[in-house]
């Protein structure tokens, strides 16, 4: 029977096979998490600004999300070790402080990053969210295979 | 105390699925972001399963007055689509296509034994200072 099938939807039949259950489950809690943090206080889970914000003031239910996310992604970590894993090479000093630098100044200035513009942004139907999106994964698809293809950065 | 513990339980919740969905292993996003070689489609799961979630909750969300614990919804400022916000998520996406890393699994990071993330997040704190400090001297001016 597979036989049958031209090439593309083979293609497309391997893409979707590819995408493992941990990554559906671990994609159905980031969007309830958001749900729940909009329902409970009517706040928008992006990480972005939550961090920012509460670095500069404060405010306790913010310390506490993103504490909570460090303690759920290390109780994660404690269930599933297999899972914690980085599976590239280090890229270097220089490079994680280009990339944060760039994080930082772009989720800042472009008002959000995957979580806000991304969960919460399309979620919420905005169309300056979806613009964002189409954005940054555009440059991001660019920067990482500029990088590992034309440059030859190992990974 | 009902705010902040619903705070925290979001938190826990977000911090876990992040880990468990592979956002946290910056390898598996790059390969997502990379296009030149093997792809590898699980970010479409996470983010499309994540999607599908706050679509249905935001949207419930619309027939309430209020949230839960709070007296009203924050107004949600209406801006356009501007050039601050295609230049700041252009600089974003190369940003993450970089390292691998956005905001939420870089501080993910810090419960998972990854000294990478210290220096991302330090120079991540300081590119978002850094812009704020921009914008404000170039609104005075």
């Amino acid at each position: 029977m597979l036989t049958e099938l031209d090439p593309a939807s083979h293609w497309l039949a391997g893409q979707i096979a590819g995408i493992h259950l941990f990554t559906v489950a671990g994609g159905l809690m980031i969007g309830a998490a958001a749900v729940l943090l909009y329902h409970a206080i009517g706040r928008i889970a992006g990480v972005s600004g939550i961090f920012f914000t509460g670095m500069k003031t404060g405010g306790l239910w913010r310390l506490l999300f993103l504490g909570g996310i460090v303690a759920g992604a290390g109780l994660g970590a404690q269930l599933f070790p297999t899972l914690n894993i980085v599976s590239r090479p280090n890229p270097g000093f220089w490079i994680l402080v280009l990339s944060g630098l760039l994080v930082g100044w772009g989720t800042r200035q472009g008002g959000g990053c995957t979580s806000g513009h991304g969960v919460c942004g399309l979620g919420r139907l905005s169309p300056r969210s979806l613009v964002a999106v189409l954005v940054f994964m555009a440059a991001g698809i660019f920067t990482a295979s500029l990088l590992r293809h034309w440059l030859g950065v190992p990974a | 105390m009902k705010s902040n513990l619903s705070a925290l339980a979001a938190g826990l919740l977000f911090g876990l699925g992040l880990m468990l969905s592979g956002m946290t292993n910056p390898g598996e996003v790059l390969g997502f972001l990379d296009w030149s070689g093997v792809w590898s489609p699980d970010l479409i799961g996470v983010l499309g399963s994540a999607v599908l979630v706050s679509l249905i909750g935001f949207q419930l969300a619309r027939r309430k007055d209020k949230p839960w614990f709070e007296a009203e919804f924050p107004a949600l400022p209406k801006k356009p689509i501007d050039r601050p916000l295609l230049i700041g998520n252009l600089l974003f996406g190369l940003g993450w296509g970089l390292a691998g890393y956005c905001p939420g699994p870089a501080i993910a990071g810090l419960a998972l034994g990854n000294e990478e993330v210290l220096v991302f997040l330090v120079a991540m704190l300081g590119g978002g200072f850094l812009q704020q400090w921009w914008a404000r001297k170039r609104s005075d001016q």
